[in-house]
């Protein structure tokens, strides 16, 4: 029986788990399940707004908790990351599996898609192998009778031995009845005996030798059937978990290792190899799964998968394949950058309105000129710029973006693409994190969360700057429009749009290529295993993206700017106004800059202005106006013709526009990006190469395209 | 009757096969035990990327792309 022990405290909870208990009465409940089995919208709808975001302790695994009340106890959610299996073959099985044997959750909820159900058992399986407060939620019951699955819930929960009920959490159906079964387990009203796994003979036998002694040693904190079979299996971290989190040192017990050596040598005997034995107990969960989905499971049409396939059969298509997708991600920066346009117009309005009014306060209050102009026109005037060209943008991208991806679109296109993606020794879900870093290389880096292995993951992170995010397609698009487009006459729109997307074709081949240079040489190693689940195609729910894209990831990326931007802000004022001999620092060290500058094809305000932009790609342009201006505070100009008029009079040429657009697409990301990357990979080392690695490419091109174009006489 | 296995990337797209063998070895190894690709396991080919690779199989009820490299690695029997 898989008993856990319940009275662990909730100041350990909190320090091994960072779960977050109020009261020694607040009920801990954790959710497991499949990826792609409607586990967050469970989540959402149990939880709504009460929840919030961090990180498993020393893991870069996303630990979501949240809260709800039922019949006037409190409950914590604490949402597992989805997995298909509890074997510890990923970091996010080893977290899910460590805190469903070692945070002692009153009870466990696994989501399972009820469109897919015998896969899903697989993991009910193995987590009632570990403990015995399990409900089991089969969720998506509304798709499975659109596809005219019957599933016998009753038969379910009397072969599982554990609660079983049935939800639509999309439309709220089934979570009261869902709450009161957590609340019956948690509080052991219900006391499941859930269905063991019967391994074969021999396997059973070699479990025998070894269970008796662990139960000695570790009594009833776990189940000791379960982890005698997972020493026998050689599973090494396990080890390292129970030393962490009972303090039980097992791998130091040499009785134990002898028991555990015998059983192995039996098997051996028997000719069970290790390898072997991890295929018999795979076998065995995935026979019994098939075993109780063959009982309670039934399909009244055999072609109820017809319609994914039709789509596929497009979206997957030689021909249409990838113009479908281009066409669409088109669509969606269209309708971002065009958009974004008005809400902008609107925001900036507003926002230097206030700037306005906060001017009247200052001299209201009689403060020197000087602490007014470092406060208002350096910190909050930066701070407004970032709110105002950064917020329309991602409030449209996000939202978007979570559409294509709750549809089920976006794995067709890590499928599309994932060739050219092998060719580059790395993951076709680097795709998706690319074109989330379209919208906010910040959260295109945390999007590479999806690819679940170290060494493609590091690749997609370094890489994700090479896509030019929404704050650096205004740079482009100004820049192409006024110096490439008008040598263009007529066809002058025609041209400025080529040449953007020239710019993002560039930008996606430098990853590419990237990608394979950083494999080769820093990140060597052979592709770890590819698989890519393409689930079914669902209706996305209009409502709930807007909250969750505009809560997880819109307001998310903006505070992190916002506190970039602020101290920038201040430092960009200081520089600005801060004379030596008659000269600001600015421009002194847009002097000192420049001879390096002209080297690669820019001057030294350019280079400066980028510098200065570390917190956002945003500020670029208007930073390099004020330099050029040589006035105190960043400042944007009303038209196109005007800022040509202000380039073309500090000796710009099509050269510089083309230098500056490419050193805009090839050059450090924002310290938005950089503090994520920090966060991401928790390490400094990695956070500076993916800071040298889009640098040093930046500088070589420019270099190479204005050295070229010099010595071609081009110029 | 195991003379006509074939390795899983080569099964034609729309026909079935049934799992005879697994040469994969370590973690690709476990990963499709966890797809539960075991012995008898019914897949079917479902359809091509684009370029002709990766290629989309039906497992257990779940659509999953696995590269040539690591489907080359499930030896299967071809059923018509």
């Amino acid at each position: 029986m898989g008993l856990t022990k319940q009275s662990t405290g909730a100041g350990t909870l909190k320090e091994m788990f960072r779960v977050e208990t109020e009261s020694p009465s607040d009920i801990v409940v954790s959710l497991a399940g499949n990826p792609n089995t409607g586990k967050s919208t469970v989540f959402n709808s149990l939880t709504g707004l009460n929840q919030h975001t961090g990180n498993w302790p020393g893991k870069t695994v996303t630990n979501a908790q949240g809260k709800f009340t039922h019949k006037n106890n409190k409950f914590i959610l604490v949402d597992l990351p989805g997995t298909y299996s509890l074997l510890a073959s990923s970091v996010e099985e080893e977290v899910a599996r460590d805190f469903i044997c070692f945070g002692n959750p009153h009870a466990t909820v696994i989501v399972t898609d009820a469109t897919c159900l015998e896969r899903n058992l697989n993991l009910v399986l193995q987590i009632m192998e570990i403990t015995n407060k399990v409900v089991v939620c089969v969720n998506l019951m509304d798709e499975a009778k659109r596809k005219r699955i019957k599933i016998d819930l009753e038969i379910l929960s009397e072969l599982l031995g554990v609660p079983v009920v049935g939800t639509s959490a999309r439309c709220g159906d089934g979570l009261e009845e869902l709450k009161d079964l957590i609340w019956k387990v948690s509080t052991g009203a219900i006391n499941p005996t859930p269905r063991q796994i019967v391994y074969d003979d021999v396997i059973e036998k070699a479990i025998k030798k070894v269970e008796a002694y662990i139960k000695d040693l570790i009594g009833e904190q776990m189940n000791s059937k379960w982890l005698a079979l997972r020493l026998i299996d050689g599973d090494v971290k396990l080890l390292d978990s129970i030393k962490d989190y009972l303090t039980i040192d097992l791998a130091g017990d040499d009785k134990l290792q002898e028991l555990i050596n015998c059983a192995r040598s039996e098997l051996e005997a028997d000719g069970i190899s290790l390898d072997d034995l991890r295929d018999r107990i795979v076998s065995s969960i995935v026979r019994t799964a098939e075993d109780i989905s063959s009982k309670v499971v039934s399909f009244s049409d055999r072609l109820h998968n017809e319609l994914d396939r039709k789509i596929d059969n497009i979206l997957t298509s030689k021909i249409f394949g990838i113009p479908i997708m281009i066409a669409l991600l088109g669509v969606i920066f269209w309708i971002t950058i065009e958009g974004a346009n008005i809400p902008s117009s609107l925001l900036a309005k507003g926002l230097f309105w206030i700037e306005g009014q906060l001017t009247v306060f200052f001299r209201w209050l009689g403060t020197p000129t000087w602490v007014h102009d470092a406060l208002v026109l350096g910190v909050y005037r930066t701070l407004a710029w970032v709110v105002s060209v950064m917020l329309p943008p991602m409030a449209i991208f996000f939202p978007l973006f979570t559409f294509l991806e709750d549809s089920g679109y976006l794995p067709r296109v890590a499928f599309n693409l994932d060739h050219f993606f092998k060719k580059a020794c790395a993951h076709g879900k680097q795709a998706l994190t690319m074109c989330m870093g379209f919208g906010c290389n910040a959260a295109g880096v945390i999007a590479c969360r999806i690819i679940d292995s170290p060494r493609e993951r590091l690749i997609a992170t370094i890489t994700n700057n090479f896509v030019p995010c929404n704050g650096r397609f205004p740079t482009l698009i100004a820049l192409s429009s006024i110096f490439i487009a008008s040598a263009a006459g007529a066809f002058s729109s025609i041209a400025a749009v080529l040449s953007v997307l020239l710019a993002i074709i560039l930008g996606i081949a430098i990853t590419l290529s990237i990608s394979k240079l950083l494999s080769k040489t820093i990140l060597k190693g052979l592709p770890s295993s590819f698989t890519l689940e393409l689930p079914p195609y669902r209706k996305p729910q209009v409502g709930k993206i807007l909250v969750r894209s505009i809560f997880d990831r819109t307001l998310f990326v903006l505070g992190r700017a916002v506190t970039v931007a602020a101290p920038a802000g201040l430092v960009i004022w200081l520089m600005a106004n801060i004379t030596i001999g008659d000269v600001s620092i600015l421009a002194h060290c847009a002097q000192f800059l420049d001879p390096f500058a002209r080297l690669i094809g820019l001057d030294g305000y350019i280079l400066i202005a980028f510098i200065l932009g570390l917190p956002a790609n945003e500020i670029v342009i208007p930073i390099l106006i004020m330099g050029y201006m040589a006035k105190g505070s960043i400042l944007e100009l009303d038209s196109l013709a005007e800022m040509r008029d202000l380039f073309v009079a500090n000796g710009w040429t099509w050269l510089t526009a083309v230098c500056m657009m490419l050193f805009s697409l090839n050059h450090w990301p924002c310290a938005t990006t950089l503090l994520t990357i920090k966060k991401e990979t928790q390490s400094i080392k990695w956070t500076f190469v993916s800071f040298l690695v889009p640098t040093i490419t930046g500088i070589v091109v420019c270099f190479i395209v204005a050295q070229g174009a010099r010595l071609l006489g081009l110029v | 009757m195991h003379s006509n296995l074939i390795p899983l990337d080569k099964l034609p797209v729309g026909r079935f096969g049934k799992v005879r063998k697994l040469t994969a070895e370590g973690i690709s190894r476990r990963r499709m035990l966890d797809l539960g690709l075991i012995y008898d396991t019914t897949v079917e080919a479902l359809l091509k990327s684009p370029v002709g690779d990766p290629t989309a199989y039906e497992i257990r009820g779940a659509v999953i792309a696995l590269r040539a490299e690591e489907a080359s690695k499930v030896l299967v029997e071809s059923i018509p």
